[in-house]
């Protein structure tokens, strides 16, 4: 069905057409209206599922985990504050195996109190064995979270999944899409099938003490997990392209790569603005290219050392920081290439807190960094505005009282 | 009528836990399952339990059991209910297994009570079991909402300067359908109270009164005559609370009823060695007087619940 909705709506009826069974979720800005139209579908008996309007977004994701561990299909949203207030449950969601989808729609965390994009609360979350994709248009929305069960519910995987959207840019704004129907979507995504589950019938005891003798086993499964993910991303993605004539990429999606001297590397919808970029520089007789990382875990390995061969040189955007060091995915990335190439890699820290990322900043930063211009780490758009005199304005006048 | 005898004898919780001697939460538990039978749901948030039930990978408990992060209770009763409900309208599942939450004071008072009100405003069809030993056992004796004036625990190495709080009357305040509370020393009373709460619809809260005898100083031989005398004392009254109306049970509508003498709370306080730091102080008098006085006020408020006794 060709629909023009919010990217959020979208995310309500791709949760639908995955045959999610049970909800349970708590309003944030900007996620709110997922869960607003879920309830609405239920309500109007249009979606059979489970809504549980739990008390807090660390309840959310109990509630979210206990679900699943029954043999249900379980789906949640979240944003920022919600997320970190649920940070705890991350961890335990991938620790005790429960394989949900939930969307995260990238907001900025406080203070001060900020509800527009960046991706610092799901890199806060780098680390808590979750498969983390980050998607750049609304119809990526709908079929990543429709693949996401495929991936996550594979016995070879058993993680959660993560979807993150850029808030407003994706979640607030209309686009037409396509919504697969949940009878076109019940071959790919048959109902969930655990590998185990909590029946009477056969009792288990889960998460219970493990000794240190036993302990380090069950991280490092979490990590084949994650490993496995990565085959069973390349032919979900495959398989679901062949079945809805779609592809947004796998691990990662590519544009204009092939001849490129630059290679841009971004997550989430800076990566289309760079695909405008790349256009623009290419008018101009820059080589460009993106190279958009799709799922930031399990990380692109692969694809990152081969891309090291292949360009001259490479700017990687973060909308996010890892303070003390440097942007994230900048992080990784050079980790990744450690050892396979020895290019220049560029850090641009853009669009935190909402700041609107331009293609003409990014055609400007590229060729920066393609004429060896621009640092390692450059702030982007760092500028002092207004506002800000106002505070060292009144910094001085803290020193004139207080000394 | 139902009989030590009667009860089933199918054990659930099995041989080789890993509890202390005289554990109040492994007998609770024997209670409990006898009275629920083997289609339940156990979930474990962090407390002793999570310990006693045997490490990984051996289990004491014979139902499916889920142990969960300290604060989730309620919400993670919910999700299970949740789930059960969908699976039976697949076609999965006949009967929806009943849900059993099993928390600590610390999990109940404290860290989880967001959890438990959300999922009792919710009207979550489960059973919500608080044992209640009035401090953070599992990590060595600390105070919690739970714990009762002038008692020691390592974080009120002076005796605690505060009334406990009474989270069942919370729960009541809520407006669930069932709210019990049973002391081990009336395995009869909790049985029949843990099968009433099964037969009802909603969020049912059961708080036993669990004695720790290496947290309340007394031999783990006692645990029965400890929680015996908190009932004969008025420090735990034994009461279900239903339709509206708070009915005493046990021994507790005896001595409501005038049938048995009250024993005084010195002797209960006697028994433990946690009380002995205050007791030894010139102040120990006034907290004994205090705590006296807070149970005569505790049975005069739900006396005004009870129609026949006012």
């Amino acid at each position: 069905m060709r629909v023009l909705e919010t990217g959020n709506h979208l995310v309500a009826l791709a949760a639908r057409a995955a045959g999610v069974e049970v909800v349970p979720a708590y309003p944030i800005t900007p996620q709110t209206q997922v869960i607003e139209k879920i309830a609405e579908l239920i309500a109007a008996g249009q979606m059979d599922a489970e809504y549980i309007p739990v008390e807090s977004e660390h309840s959310a994701c109990a509630a979210l985990v206990a679900a699943s561990l029954t043999g249900a299909r379980a789906f949640s949203a979240t944003s920022a504050h919600g997320l970190a207030y649920m940070h705890e449950m991350v961890h335990f969601a991938a620790g005790i195996r429960a394989p949900v989808v939930m969307v995260n729609v990238n907001r900025a965390l406080g203070p001060g109190w900020n509800i527009w994009c960046d991706h610092q609360d799901s890199i806060s979350q780098r680390d808590t064995g979750w498969l983390q994709l980050y998607a750049a248009s609304h119809q990526e929305v709908v079929d990543s979270v429709i693949q996401g069960y495929r991936i996550a519910e594979d016995w070879s995987v058993l993680l959660p999944h993560m979807i993150n959207i850029d808030a407003f840019v994706l979640s607030h704004t209309y686009m037409d899409a396509e919504v697969p129907e949940i009878d076109e979507v019940k071959d790919f995504l048959p109902p969930y099938k655990p590998r185990w589950k909590f029946d009477p019938r056969l009792p288990v005891t889960h998460g219970s003490v493990v000794y240190p003798d036993d302990f380090s086993e069950t991280r490092q499964s979490m990590q084949i997990g994650q490993e496995n993910a990565r085959r069973v991303i390349r032919e979900v993605c495959k398989e679901y392209s062949e079945l809805f004539g779609r592809w947004h990429g796998d691990l990662v999606e590519e544009y204009r790569i092939d001849d490129a001297d630059i290679a841009i590397v971004a997550m989430g919808t800076i990566a289309s603005e760079s695909k405008v970029a790349v256009d623009v520089l290419r008018e101009e007789g820059v080589c460009a290219g993106v190279f958009r990382v799709r799922y930031f875990r399990p990380f692109p390995i692969e694809e990152i050392r081969s891309l090291g061969h292949r360009v001259k040189s490479v700017l990687v955007i973060d909308r996010d920081y890892s303070y003390g060091m440097e942007g994230a995915l900048f992080t990784e990335l050079k980790g990744a290439l450690y050892g396979y190439s020895e290019i220049p890699v560029r850090n641009l820290i853009v669009g935190l807190g909402g700041r609107d990322v331009s293609y003409e900043l990014i055609v400007d930063m590229a060729k920066k960094a393609l004429s060896g211009e621009l640092g390692e780490i450059t702030w982007g758009d760092s500028r002092l505005t207004s506002a800000h005199r106002v505070t060292l304005e009144c910094l001085e006048d803290f020193k004139k009282i207080f000394g | 009528m139902v009989t030590l005898k009667s009860l089933p004898e199918e054990e659930l919780f099995l041989a080789g836990s890993t509890a202390c001697h005289g554990c109040p939460s492994s007998l609770a538990l024997r209670i409990a399952f006898k009275a629920l039978g083997s289609n339940v749901l156990l979930i474990v948030v962090a407390s002793c339990t999570s310990v006693l039930q045997g490490s990984y990978p051996f289990s004491a408990i014979n139902v499916p059991l889920l142990n969960m992060a300290f604060a989730t209770g309620g919400a993670s009763a919910s999700g299970a209910v949740a789930g059960y409900k969908a699976l039976k309208k697949r076609g999965e599942i006949e009967e929806e297994p009943t849900v059993l939450v099993w928390a600590g004071d610390g999990g109940t008072y404290d860290i989880g009570i967001q959890s438990l009100s959300g999922a009792a405003e919710r009207e979550t069809n489960f059973i919500y079991f608080c044992y209640n030993n009035e401090m953070y056992s599992n990590t060595g004796t600390q105070r919690s909402g739970a714990t009762p004036l002038g008692a020691w625990t390592t974080t009120t190495p002076a005796g605690k300067p505060q009334h406990r709080k009474d989270i069942a009357q919370i729960m009541i305040a809520h407006g669930i359908p069932y709210v019990a509370t049973v002391s081990l020393a009336y395995p009869l009373d909790f049985f029949q109270k843990m099968q009433k709460a099964k037969s009802i619809v909603g969020t049912k809260y059961i708080e036993l009164l669990a004695p720790c005898p290496p947290g309340w100083k007394f031999p783990s031989s006692k645990t029965i005559e400890v929680s015996r005398l908190a009932v004969q004392s008025g420090m735990w009254l034994l009461y279900e609370h239903e339709n509206g109306e708070t009915r005493f049970t046990a021994a507790t509508k005896k001595i409501i009823e005038g049938k048995v003498r009250k024993r005084p709370v010195k002797e209960y306080l006697d028994m433990q060695g946690r009380f002995k730091p205050v007791l030894e102080k010139p102040e120990g008098k006034e907290a004994e007087e205090l705590l006296e006085r807070k149970v005569t006020e505790s049975i005069k408020r739900l006396k005004g619940w009870v129609p026949e006794y006012i």
